[in-house]
């Protein structure tokens, strides 16, 4: 039984508040939406038949639970800590995020809305959303900035093979923020039958702690595997952050494991430094008020939020999830970032040596593995989260390695 | 009594109907944007909003996003905001000024030192859109505190259950958001617009004004006829950014104003 009173699983409060960060600041149109969305969210929580029908998707649609693999000649190669890759690149649809938009899409159901509407940064989370909504047919329209859909038009002619309208936002600077401003606008003009499906811990409540809840499965299976594996808990957990729902789903249950030691990698970009072309959040910026939450921000001394920079699409936003922010300020986990060139570097290594390819985001997170993994003793065990496959990056790593792919103009 | 309460009263004894303007601050620059600033009293506005330039602004149409870049572009930053309002007043200190904005820029510069130096600048009033209620201690209870009027947007949205809640900390006058959508989209009609004018009015003695959606002198007429006053802001920013000299903006200003007196 966990100490009520020093445990990191409580939040957030009635308020949506994590310490100082979280919170509900949306325009008046879209407050009693959020309220009711809370109501239902609470509802459903404690209710055996949604999480039944959850678990029986989870395991015949998705292919859960994704296995928590040794990755032994990585292990071998990098000549220290014991290191398993939780596979959650092996999911339908290639990623984590389906995890949680199949809880959003049965919670819209079960709240008669018919339009679905979502913000997408590599497209992942945009062809989840596009994937659920054709299994269930509901209409879907996935907000895309223009430069994104540029650099992943893979994902882009999956989602419009799926059936989902993508629109390319182009207001502001045509990037992931945008997108999501893009589709809040969306959600104030369709208050009525429209349900907004965001791919990350962050937004107004109840949106971080409901994403976090359904990407939970990730550390709750772990949980289980390392015990059954080793016969103890991990020693490391390492994952990957943009809005941070994959680490936040690997770290929620091991919050109170207080000998686990957390770490979360944000994207460094070209380099953590006063140019701000990198995506860490945490170690680049300072709180503000963002999308509904308070959280760390990449801004300029007047408030003005700045653009975000990282050779990943999924990591290129200027926030991060308030409870990832309310993590670092209490000190339970720690944040760290990689930049473009190592992670770089971590996409062949997990190629040679694992015969993985891995999207770009969790390279960052097998980049600060590789780092800290040869000083560690064989004994020391880390879980990473291999959040993705790599199958949508090839272009964009062809292209640095200098290798010609030939015909790939536009990306 | 603050400029807000005076400017009301005012307008109810001379039965008149309140004209709000919006322009961007620092649209398209500094100086043309203080300029036009400068004129709105002259062509018939009761009342001034004006938007504090933010580079999300989540709840606003193409129109007022673009007006925003172009001020940040232009350089305009908070406090040039204020130094906007500073040098209005040393001519006009009767027409209220109210920021229409994000929350954002308001808490990067902290929020106590920006409600002294905006109580300082002559500034009367804040309408911050992604602050609902539930958030009033950030800022609606401070400013409130400091003498400014925090106004609160009521939408279609907000239910009778609800109503209370919205109004309990408003002050100055209630900002009726027509429609659920952003700014610029398209406009409500006045014969939807009256019954939730008198909805509200039921639960407040504060002014309701209607706003979203209106951008031609007619318009203004027929909303402000159901209402206590209407805000044009889109129409007024659009024509700023085809390059017009203020002049030309002010004559447009003045004929959504007289629109709207017509009432």
């Amino acid at each position: 039984m966990n100490d009520l009173f020093n445990s990191f699983m409580n939040g957030p409060d009635e308020k949506g508040r994590f310490g100082d960060f979280g919170g509900r600041f949306v325009s008046e149109t879209l407050m009693p939406l959020i309220l009711e969305l809370e109501e239902q969210y609470e509802h459903a929580k404690t209710d055996q038949s949604f999480w039944d029908e959850m678990n029986f998707l989870w395991k015949h649609y998705v292919g859960r639970p994704s296995p928590l693999y040794f990755a032994e000649r990585l292990t071998e190669r990098l000549g220290g800590a014991k290191v398993y890759f939780k596979r959650d690149e092996l999911n339908h649809t290639g990623a984590h995020k389906i995890n949680n938009v199949l809880g959003q899409i049965i919670l819209a159901r079960r709240m008669g809305k018919s339009r679905i509407i979502a913000e997408t940064g590599a497209g992942q989370h945009g062809v989840a959303t596009a994937t659920v909504c054709a299994k269930f047919g509901l209409k879907c329209v996935v907000y895309m900035g223009a430069h994104d859909v540029k650099r992943q038009a893979p994902n882009v002619f999956r989602m419009r093979l799926l059936g989902a309208e993508v629109i390319p936002v182009t207001s502001g600077r045509g990037t992931l923020k945008d997108a999501m401003n893009d589709a809040l606008r969306d959600w104030v003009t369709n208050v009525r039958d429209t349900f907004y499906c965001i791919g990350t811990v962050a937004g107004p409540h109840p949106y971080p702690a409901m994403v976090r809840d359904f990407q939970s499965i990730i550390g709750k299976e772990a949980k289980e595997q390392i015990m059954e594996a080793e016969g103890r808990l991990p020693d490391t957990l390492i994952a990957a952050i943009g809005g941070g729902s994959n680490a936040m789903g690997l770290f929620y249950p091991f919050l109170d494991d207080k000998d686990v030691g957390i770490i979360g990698v944000e994207a460094g970009g070209k380099g953590v430094d006063d140019k701000m072309e990198h995506c860490a959040s945490l170690t680049g910026g300072r709180p503000g008020v963002l999308h509904g939450n308070r959280t760390y921000l990449l801004q300029d001394d007047d408030g003005q939020i700045l653009e975000g920079y990282s050779i990943s699409a999924g990591l290129d936003y200027p926030g991060i999830g308030p409870e990832h922010s309310w993590l670092h300020d209490t000190g339970r986990a720690q944040y760290v970032s990689i930049t473009d060139a190592e992670a770089l570097q971590a996409f062949t290594l997990s190629c040679e040596t694992e015969g993985i390819i891995p999207a770009l985001e969790p390279c960052h997170a097998l980049a600060h593995v590789a780092k800290i993994a040869p000083e560690l003793p064989a004994d020391h065990l880390i879980i990473m989260n291999m959040c993705g496959r790599g199958d949508k990056d090839i272009y964009t790593v062809a292209k640095h390695l200098g290798f010609d792919m030939g015909d790939t103009e536009g990306r | 009594m603050s400029r807000i309460d005076t400017t009301f009263a005012a307008l109810k004894q001379q039965g008149r109907k309140a004209f709000v303007a919006y322009i961007m601050a620092g649209d398209p620059d500094f100086e043309r944007s203080s300029e036009i600033l400068a004129g709105l009293p002259e062509a018939g506005v009761d009342i001034i909003e004006l938007g504090l330039p933010f580079t999300d602004p989540m709840a606003d149409g193409t129109v007022i996003q673009r007006a925003g870049q172009r001020a940040l572009e232009a350089g305009q930053t908070l406090q040039r905001t204020l130094d906007m309002v500073r040098t209005f007043r040393q001519t006009n200190t009767t027409t209220p000024i109210v920021l229409m904005g994000y929350y954002n820029p308001i808490y990067s510069r902290g929020v106590e030192t920006f409600l002294r130096d905006a109580t300082d600048a002559g500034i009367d009033g804040l309408i911050i859109v992604d602050l609902p209620p539930e958030e009033d201690e950030e800022l609606c209870i401070p400013a409130q505190n400091a003498g400014l009027n925090f106004i609160r947007l009521a939408t279609p949205t907000t239910d009778d259950k609800r109503l209370p809640k919205v109004l309990q900390n408003t002050s100055g006058f209630v900002y009726y958001v027509s429609i659920t959508g952003i700014t610029g989209a398209a406009a409500a009609e006045a014969t939807d617009v009256g019954p939730e004018v008198a909805r509200i009015k039921a639960k407040t003695d504060l002014p309701v004004i209607v706003g979203f959606g209106i951008r031609t002198p007619e318009a203004a007429e027929k909303i402000a006829s159901v209402s206590d006053g209407c805000v044009v802001g889109s129409a007024i920013v659009a024509e700023i950014a085809e390059g017009k000299p203020a002049s030309e903006v002010l004559a447009f200003v003045r004929s959504l104003s007289d629109g709207a007196h017509r009432a």
